[in-house]
């Protein structure tokens, strides 16, 4: 689906989710809005371009996070992330 | 077991460069020593962290590749033509200076005993690095465990010596190898790419299901996980980590 030699697994932003999230989050699940499509955020695909990262649905390609370098630190949007589980948490 | 992996907040550290060596012509391990390390699981990276006077920060993930070991943290670099990090981690660094770094980060790509087996890894050029970590970390577990690496020649193959070692001293362990640029004389092992024959010969099959970890450029591994996944893998034990342009 993804063709191409440069972009990454979600392993390469696990610190930026770290950061984000508060606890390891690589092998957590998330699902994807657009398709529904369920992977460890550790398997999405994710191109890292300055000044920012982009992580995709691997099944379908959708955008799921952009996080952007700011002058002041990092903007995360979240796009078509539909859910995160946390394991072992209580809601 | 993924509790070991849960941490909490992830903090900018300074390492001391304890060591380096040289692993091939364009590969070097730097051992660290990072004081308030709070221990890792093989397969684990670090972020690593350049600042320049002028204030310009580059940041970089590099596999940690010693198992877990107190505060000593060693990673594996390899020599990226005009890389920014990597070209200073080879020509700049020195013993006694000190680099910032995070982690342990990771807990989708990491491998430890009490997982269990079968541990199939398959490494391409420095991919090597986290799966060694794993291979490392098996000691007298009794998990079957087989890497098939590959490498463009053999004086690019790193841990080459180490490697050619483990084996007889773990014997659960086999290890296969591809060279696929040129073989010295009398060389024993494939000589192409990693294909689906190499990997129907070397790997564990889909009816011993077991746990895998691929890694190195991100051509390599998307070719091997493809393959993999044709051989009836299951995608979810099929677990991929991307280093980026194909080079290595
Ligand atoms: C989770 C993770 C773990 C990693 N672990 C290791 C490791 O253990 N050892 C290691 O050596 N590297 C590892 N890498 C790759 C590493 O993070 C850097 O991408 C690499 O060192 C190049 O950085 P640079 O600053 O030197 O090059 P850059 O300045 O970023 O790039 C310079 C040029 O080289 C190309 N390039 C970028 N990355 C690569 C690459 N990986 N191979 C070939 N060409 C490239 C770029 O397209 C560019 O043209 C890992 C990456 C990830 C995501
Ligand atoms: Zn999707």
């Amino acid at each position: 689906m993804i063709d191409d030699d440069r972009h990454l697994d979600g392993n390469a932003i696990g610190g930026l989710l770290q950061v984000l999230f508060g606890r390891e989050m690589t092998h957590e699940l998330g699902c994807c809005g657009n398709c529904g499509a369920v992977n460890p955020l550790g398997a999405t695909v994710v191109y890292v371009d300055a000044p920012g990262s982009v992580i995709r649905c691997p099944a379908c390609g959708s955008v799921l996070l952009v996080a952007v370098a700011l002058p002041t630190g990092v903007r995360v949007s979240i796009e078509s992330l539909r859910w995160i589980d946390l394991a072992e948490i209580g809601a | 077991m993924e509790r070991t992996a849960v941490r909490g907040r992830l903090s900018w550290l300074l390492a001391d460069v304890v060591e380096l060596i040289p692993e091939t012509p364009r590969v070097k391990s730097i051992r660290l020593r990072v004081p308030g390390w709070t221990g890792h699981l093989p397969g684990q990276h670090v972020d690593l962290r350049l600042t320049a006077e002028d204030g310009y920060q580059a940041q970089r993930s590099y596999s940690i590749a010693n198992p877990p070991e107190g505060e000593n943290v060693t990673i594996t670099v390899e020599l990226v033509d005009n890389g920014e990090v990597s070209s200073y981690v080879h020509e700049e660094l020195r013993v006694g200076d000190r680099i910032e770094l995070r982690g342990p980060i990771g807990g989708y790509f990491v491998w430890e005993p009490a997982r269990g087996g079968p541990l199939q890894l398959v490494g391409g050029g420095s991919g090597l690095v986290p799966l060694m970590a794993m291979a490392r970390s098996l000691g007298g577990a009794a998990v079957p465990a087989r890497m098939l690496v590959s490498a463009r020649t053999q004086e690019d193959l790193i841990y080459r010596q180490e490697l050619s070692r483990l084996p007889t001293e773990i014997p659960d362990l086999r290890v296969d190898y591809t060279l696929t640029r040129s073989q010295p004389d009398g060389w024993k092992g494939y000589a192409r790419r990693v294909d689906r024959a190499m990997l129907g010969e070397t790997t564990f099959d889909s009816g011993q299901n077991p746990q895998i970890f691929v890694c190195g450029p991100t051509g390599f591994v998307e070719s091997v996980a493809t393959i993999l996944r044709e051989l009836g893998h299951p995608p979810e034990r099929i677990r991929t980590e991307r280093f980026g342009p194909t080079g290595g």
